[in-house]
């Protein structure tokens, strides 16, 4: 089953990578990136669910701090320079 | 028991990751957009979060931390980003109805929200 839910996880985070890469303006990257980073803690999560082994949670745990610093920083950036 | 319980959470928060990303492909501008995102990708971390708290045995509680973590942050920062979308220049945003955030912010309101007074049938 945890399979399917990889499967799953890569198609939506194949449709966030899309966005980040076609969309408009910089706030859409911004917003699809973030999704993105979620859509990565997930899959390392089921992986370590999948195996039973637990070594992958603190790189979990990082991406997850990392993800929500470089949206702060990004917002930042698209309110003082613009779309 | 606790298999079955951890694989429908597991496939359940899945399914609303590909939701997301279906509506980040379809749908039409920044605030669409990240309504599909954040909403689903927040109820994904809690469900695929508490599946890792109960199945795994030493890094349970890091996975419930990282899974808080990304909870209180995620919408926060799509909150952030909805504030910048909103003050940036040249962002095709689509605000149907009243500006609330215009009228809270004291402003006239936003420049774009007159000006597809004639197609806003959806």
């Amino acid at each position: 089953m945890t399979t399917a839910a990889l499967v799953l996880l890569a198609i939506g985070g194949f449709g966030f990578l899309l966005r980040a890469i076609l969309g408009p303006s910089l706030a859409d990257r911004l917003v699809a990136v973030d999704g993105l980073v979620v859509t990565i803690f997930l899959a390392v999560v089921v992986r370590s669910i999948r195996t039973g082994n637990d070594l992958d949670i603190d790189v979990a745990l990082i991406v997850a701090f990392v993800g929500f610093l470089s949206t702060t920083a990004g917002a930042r950036f698209v309110e003082r320079r613009g779309g | 028991m606790t298999e079955t319980i951890v694989d429908v959470l597991v496939i359940i928060g899945a399914v609303f990751v590909m939701i997301a990303g279906l509506g980040a492909l379809r749908l039409h501008d920044v605030y669409a957009r990240m309504h599909a995102i954040t909403k689903a990708s927040t109820i994904a971390v809690v469900l695929i979060g508490a599946a890792g708290t109960i199945s795994l045995d030493d890094g349970r509680w890091k996975v419930a931390l990282a899974a808080l973590l990304l909870f209180i942050t995620a919408p926060s920062a799509a909150h952030l980003i909805g504030r910048a979308a909103y003050g940036a220049e040249g962002i095709d945003l689509r605000i149907d109805g009243a500006d609330d955030l215009a009228v809270a912010l004291g402003e006239e309101g936003h420049e774009r929200a007159d000006t597809d007074s004639d197609d806003d049938g959806g």
